[in-house]
């Protein structure tokens, strides 16, 4: 293959390519250097190159990993706490779910869904009109459902099919967070849970839920079946059946799903700043402090929260890159 | 004793066995409904209503539509849609074209094939398409500024038409037969990890006319006054190059990996007949590509209309709301306490989002993968 292409082809492909290569690296570059810039060196001008056009210093680090790390290390730890429990949650959770989707047929029938929301807004109208606490109010509603489905839910036919629940499932992906955050703030509030870890690594693996139900599914759908009918023939459960042959070979998929909603966690900005003030603040929100002040923008000490970012990340897409790039994500793409 | 607690193990993990297709969907079914359904019935009730916080508590009245008239006949037009002094010639013409096409669309649609399920949902994309087009005619091409609304779409349309763009280009670029594709496959990948706060203040340093590195260019240019966050369509630009930025990867890494993955032989097969690079292109790779192409275009255009941070840190909205989404609306509005507008925006948001991704996906890409099928 290699050596095909025309002399002049070659040229410009490369070239192209390495411009794109510098186009990615530069801002990288700049955000690097500045984090070892003195404030006179970012207000004078620019300057390139360090040990050349300026002496490059530590002091924006100092700053950060000495006098201040008690706030950079508890950020850093939010985020990390956070990330990965909001991770490995969203693919238990997503990942069973896909499963079940895939191999599980699921026939809810159109009256009880139907039911349930009226039950549900039947508990709501109580506790708006007549001031019933809420927790009586949902149980009392949820009872009722439960007796209505034992009751006459046979009487129902039409139902709704697996597509059906994934396609639910994986549109919520289309809802802007800014629509739901607001009351899921309130909820908190009312919780007492504000400002707290378990916020946030709830409302993180509901919004990544759809990615990991969409990619996985796929996955879980391309593992061949034989495998799971001969163990469960053997006598294994599904549980066993899930955690001992499905789940080893979706590694791959696991991988990537994991990354991506991994990073997603990590940098996740608009629902961090809703829900947490001070004690679960994560690296986003330290990220944005620096600009507060009358100082002005502290361009230094950002750029070193934004390199301290970006490292860990970093060095877990390079080590899980050869899952990405072997097509994983086009799977799923197809449909 | 034994016996009995081995015997009731026993009949847990057959309860478990017996219920395990409701075990396995029930967390994920419990959680959608209490964090995205419930929130989404809540937000559309604080949308009715005026609600304020108090001490420890709020109050809410309810205000009926009040709280949308506001964004679309009241106080808060020019901020949502934008200012309106009369429409011009230009303005005339572009809207009596789209009204002319989409009636088209639809009559065609009406005498080939009809299912009523199928006619309303063309309408509601029809009427949604004729209705933004009235917005751009009546500011944009009138002369006067847009709202939130417009500038939202300008960050959808104008991000995913750059993002596919260049995506496309570099995917094609690393498909050829060049040494270290793998290289570039990873550096291309980077912008992807990077937090868009991040992103967002490398790209104010970087197009800082007077100190970012790029200065001495701008001077020599003549603009070195010249700032980008003062002027609303280099502020727009700016914003959608920066989330682009970003977002480029995602689009070269699927459609990289789509392009591997079409078999060799056909395309071989016509190099041996002679046709040319571009031949092939369109008669072989691009037919095979579009069904993908169309999906990361759904996925992107989902997020796109999410785009909150970067306008939020770049500009903060500014100047004046030139550069504000209409999440970074609803957040502002949020900030000043006033929640139903807060909800009220994010429900339009909501609805136009869900307007635009399902007509795309039911009129682009479902037609795609049914040719591909």
């Amino acid at each position: 293959m290699i050596g095909k292409m025309a002399p002049g082809t070659a040229f410009v492909v490369y070239t192209l390519l390495l411009l794109w290569t510098l186009i990615v690296l530069f801002p990288l570059y700049w955000v690097l250097i500045t984090s070892f810039k003195t404030a006179q060196d970012v207000n004078n001008g620019p300057f390139f190159i360090p040990w050349v056009d300026f002496a490059p210093s530590l002091h924006a680090w100092k700053e950060l990993f000495v006098f201040d790390y008690e706030d950079t290390l508890r950020s850093y730890t939010n985020s990390i706490i956070i990330a990965l429990l909001s991770t490995i949650g969203c693919i238990c959770v997503g990942s069973m779910a896909a499963y079940a989707l895939a191999r599980i047929s699921y026939r809810p029938k159109f009256g009880n869904i139907f039911l349930f929301v009226l039950a549900m807004i039947g508990g709501c109208v109580v506790v708006w009109k007549f001031g019933v606490d809420w927790k009586i109010s949902i149980a009392v509603a949820l009872a009722c459902w439960f007796f209505l489905l034992k009751s006459i839910g046979r009487f129902f036919t039409k139902s709704v099919g697996n597509g059906d629940i994934l396609f639910w499932m994986i549109s919520q992906r289309i809802l802007p967070p800014i629509v739901t955050v607001v009351p899921i703030y309130m909820m908190f509030q009312n919780l007492r849970l504000l400002d707290t870890h378990l916020a946030l690594i709830l409302t993180y693996m509901v919004v990544n839920l759809p990615i990991v139900i969409w990619l996985m599914y796929d996955f879980m759908n391309s593992i061949p079946i034989e495998l799971e009918e001969s163990a469960q023939l053997d006598g294994a459960s599904r549980f066993r059946t899930f955690w001992e042959i499905v789940l080893p070979l979706a590694r791959p998929g696991l991988a990537a799903t994991t990354l991506l909603v991994l990073i997603l966690a990590w940098n996740e900005y608009i629902l961090a700043v809703f829900l947490s003030t001070s004690k679960a603040q994560t690296i986003p929100i330290l990220v944005a402090a620096m600009n507060a002040g009358e100082r002005g923008i502290l361009w230094w000490s950002m750029c070193v929260v934004i390199i301290i970012m970006i490292i860990p990340v970093v060095f877990m897409a390079i080590f899980l890159q050869r899952f990405i790039s072997k097509g994983v994500l086009l799977g799923a793409v197809k449909g | 004793m034994n016996h009995a607690r081995k015997g009731n193990s026993r009949s847990l993990g057959e309860w478990l066995d017996g219920h395990a297709s409701t075990l396995f969907i029930t967390p994920a079914v419990l959680l959608i409904l209490i964090f995205s359904i419930f929130p989404l019935v809540a937000s559309l009730i604080i949308a009715f209503s005026r609600f304020r916080l108090g001490a420890g508590s709020y109050r809410v009245r309810w205000v009926g539509l009040k709280n949308f008239e506001k964004q679309f006949f009241g106080s808060e037009q020019f901020h949502f849609l934008g200012t309106f002094e009369g429409m011009s010639t230009l303005g005339w013409l572009v809207s009596i074209i789209a009204i002319a096409a989409s009636l088209y669309w639809l009559a065609r649609y009406c005498f080939t094939k009809f299912w009523w399920l199928g006619f309303i949902g063309r309408i509601i994309s029809a009427l949604m398409f004729v209705a933004l087009v009235l917005l751009f005619s009546a500011t944009l091409l009138s002369g006067t500024q847009f709202g939130t609304l417009g500038v939202t779409l300008f960050y959808v349309f104008a991000g995913c038409a750059l993002q596919f763009a260049i995506g496309l280009g570099l995917a094609l670029l690393c498909a050829q037969p060049i040494r270290g594709r793998s290289f570039f496959r990873v550096i291309f990948f980077i912008p992807l990890m990077i937090t868009p706060i991040g992103i967002g203040y490398a790209f104010r340093m970087l197009a800082d006319t007077s100190k970012g590195p790029f200065s001495h260019v701008w001077q020599w240019v003549g603009l070195g006054d010249f700032a980008w966050a003062s002027d609303p369509w280099a502020a727009r630009l700016f914003i959608v190059i920066g989330d682009s930025w970003q977002w480029i990867p995602f689009v070269f890494i699927i459609l990289l990996a789509a392009l591997e993955n079409i078999p060799k032989d056909q395309q071989e097969a016509a190099e041996v007949d002679g046709a040319s690079g571009w031949q092939i292109f369109r008669e072989i790779t691009w037919p095979q590509l579009l069904p993908v192409a169309a999906t990361v275009m759904l996925i992107r255009l989902i997020e796109a209309f999410k785009l909150v941070d970067l306008p939020n840190i770049m500009t903060s909205g500014g100047p004046g709301i030139a550069t504000e989404s209409m999440s970074l609306h609803s957040y502002f509005a949020w900030r000043t306490l006033d929640l139903g507008q807060s909800a009220a925006i994010a429900y339009l948001l909501l609805f136009v989002t869900v307007v635009i991704c399902v007509s795309f996906f039911n009129y682009v890409v479902l037609s795609r993968l049914r040719h591909a099928a």
